[in-house]
């Protein structure tokens, strides 16, 4: 017994490092990634990146486009999945909770939750850019809105699955139809839980390149309206990092450090968001 | 309006007005929206299938064309119109494995760290710092890889290994070849730093299932951490790991930019894991934008339709499991 003892604590030590190493290993890695981000990215950050379009090697230019074309088509994709996620996950939560074909729909927005982007992409490319002849801003919007639709649907569903069934009750011993009592209390209670479902949302989207390369295809030039093809940040970085220009790669930096600190600041802007509304709830 | 509906519902007593039409108006718009959520519902249902139709729609003619051929050939040129899925297919597998390899074991060591070893004031900074290792879209691991990471690999990594394992008779060949720095052991690793967070966050949410009464009778009978760990929370949340480890193994298989930029996109499959390669999805990142349409066009989406399926059915197994696992909690 007693000399087993040593080699068990020997053992214990041993396995516990490796679990703090494995910590360090992966903390690393973010400030390695954040801290390559603001070396490269900060000393491009200038007046023209927001003020000037990309332009072709040789000449100075900015990223004005691209970020326009970012919002333009989160826009997009935000317009289409924030109803459409919202009223599915009403459904799942509220009318379907227990049917059977809510437990499908449920499975299935799980296995689309993570699907590959690219994957989707190639689907808008046959519906939206294949019966049009031509890539468009509006097609890449729809791919982005397929990306954050599952999103929306499990969080709206999560959130009303957190209302207290009390309140509810109430509402109806007073003869209130079911719809206003979802719309008029059940949604009420869950605002801030929506808040943050768009904000995860439309993190995802920002970040997202894959789905926009063969549906909203680039643009080098600044254009407004989605019909035709449209830039992007992500296709930016994804073109001009590959690019062998030194001012096209710097801007490649810049542009990755603005989508990376949008991503990163609305993340930690829905998870206070949701923090405080916990706080709430206990006091 | 709706908030119209409802004042004359309630105050339906005191004006005279038809109260029946009220009601009757009511009673459509409850039904409506009642509709409209199923409606949404259905949609995500419909999104899936539609995407499976359209992709096997477009990929008919590859298949139609090659048949069962198109996964076991390696041939990728477009002048002479051959296509064959295997070199895509390999790639995807191995850059996933060396992935899984690496992230699993470590995102296991960071879970058993943070529920486990972690001083309780450090227990949510460092969570929420992992999590925000998985919001950093792939398309920076992507430019990271190959701006810093790539370098490190040709100068240091492969050399390394090119001169220890590669010089191993029999196996050596797995090692061999120049370095480049671009290649399929390259993608793996970015892969797995890409993939590490997502395991890690599953098997911390998995390991707190463990009931902690189970935990303490280990430790009350002597246990050491290490054995705790071992021959309680491992054993307990078996079905829960294998689902998390999944659920990466979906994420790795499709991901699409941070692979592209380091893999080196040669079609074809080499025996060492230094050499470049490719995968499905940076093949389709890679050449879709510019294939002519037609066999190319189809081949490509014939790839795209192999993805879906393999990660469909990772994905789907890897729910599964973790709904075993919320029934048991």
């Amino acid at each position: 017994m007693a000399n087993l003892y040593p080699g068990r604590r020997r053992r214990n030590v041993v396995w516990k490092a490796l679990a703090l190493a494995s910590t360090v290993f992966g903390l690393s890695w973010l400030v390695l990634i954040l801290g390559a981000l603001l070396w490269n990215g900060v000393g491009g950050l200038s007046l023209d990146v927001f003020t000037k379009n990309t332009a072709p090697p040789g000449i100075a230019g900015g990223l004005l486009n691209s970020i326009v074309g970012s919002l333009i088509q989160t826009a997009i994709g935000l317009l289409i999945a924030a109803p459409l996620g919202i009223l599915a996950g009403t459904y799942l939560a509220e009318y379907g909770r227990y049917a059977r074909i809510a437990y499908v729909i449920r499975f299935i927005n799980d296995i689309l939750l993570s699907a590959p982007s690219i994957v989707i992409g190639l689907f808008v490319y046959q519906l939206c850019v294949v019966p049009f002849g031509h890539f468009s801003g509006v097609a890449g919007g729809i791919a982005l809105a397929i990306i954050a639709t599952p999103i929306m649907v499990r969080t709206t569903e999560d959130m009303l699955n957190l209302v207290p069934n009390t309140l509810r009750e109430a509402a109806s011993a007073l003869g209130t139809p079911r719809s206003l009592v979802i719309r008029q209390v059940a949604y009420r209670a869950v605002r801030s839980g929506i808040v943050t479902g768009i904000l995860l949302a439309v993190a995802r989207m920002t970040g997202e390149t894959a789905p926009l390369i063969f549906t909203a295809l680039g643009n080098s030039l600044f254009v407004a309206d989605p019909r035709g093809p449209m830039s992007s940040l992500p296709l930016i970085i994804y073109e001009f990092a590959r690019s062998p220009y030194a001012e096209q790669q710097k801007l490649a930096w810049t542009g990755a450090l603005l989508v990376t600190f949008s991503v990163l600041g609305l993340s930690i802007f829905a998870r206070v968001i949701s923090a405080s509304r916990g706080a709430n709830k206990q006091n | 309006m709706t908030a119209t509906a409802l004042e004359n519902a309630q105050g339906a007593g005191s004006v005279p007005m038809d109260r029946s039409r009220a009601l009757g108006r009511l009673k459509l718009s409850d039904n409506g929206f009642r509709w409209m959520t199923f409606l949404s519902a259905s949609l995500v249902l419909i999104l899936l299938v539609g995407v499976a139709i359209s992709l096997f729609i477009g990929s008919w003619p590859a298949f139609r064309t090659f048949g069962f051929g198109f996964f076991f050939s390696d041939a990728w040129s477009p002048p002479k119109e051959r296509f064959g899925a295997a070199a895509a297919i390999y790639g995807t597998l191995v850059t996933s494995i060396i992935a899984m390899l690496i992230a699993v074991p470590v995102g296991m060591g960071i879970a058993v760290f943070l529920t486990e070893l972690c001083p309780p004031l450090l227990r949510r900074p460092i969570g929420v710092a992992i999590e925000l290792l998985a919001g950093i879209p792939s398309i920076i691991y992507g430019i990271w890889g190959v701006y810093y990471f790539r370098p490190v690999m040709q100068a240091y990594i492969q050399p390394f290994i090119m001169g220890t394992l590669g010089a191993i008779p029999g196996v050596g060949a797995l090692f061999a070849g120049p370095p480049l720095g671009y290649g399929v052991l390259t993608a793996g690793l970015v892969l797995a730093v890409m993939i590490l967070p997502f395991i890690t966050a599953i098997s911390r949410d998995v390991f707190e299932t463990v009931p902690n009464v189970l935990k303490e009778a280990a430790y009350g009978v002597g246990a050491t951490t290490f054995e705790v760990v071992g021959n309680v929370v491992i054993p307990y949340t078996r079905v829960g790991i294998i689902g998390g480890v999944m659920l990466g193994l979906g994420r790795a298989l499709g991901e699409t930019m941070a692979v592209t930029f380091v893999i080196g996109n040669a079609t074809k499959i080499s025996t060492s894991i230094l050499a470049q390669g490719t995968t499905i999805s940076a093949m389709i990142a890679n050449q879709f934008a510019d294939a002519d349409p037609g066999l190319f066009t189809s081949s490509l989406l014939a790839l795209g339709f192999i993805l879906f399926i393999i990660t469909f059915i990772v994905l789907a197994l890897a729910r599964w499991m973790l709904s075993r696992l919320e029934v048991k909690a």
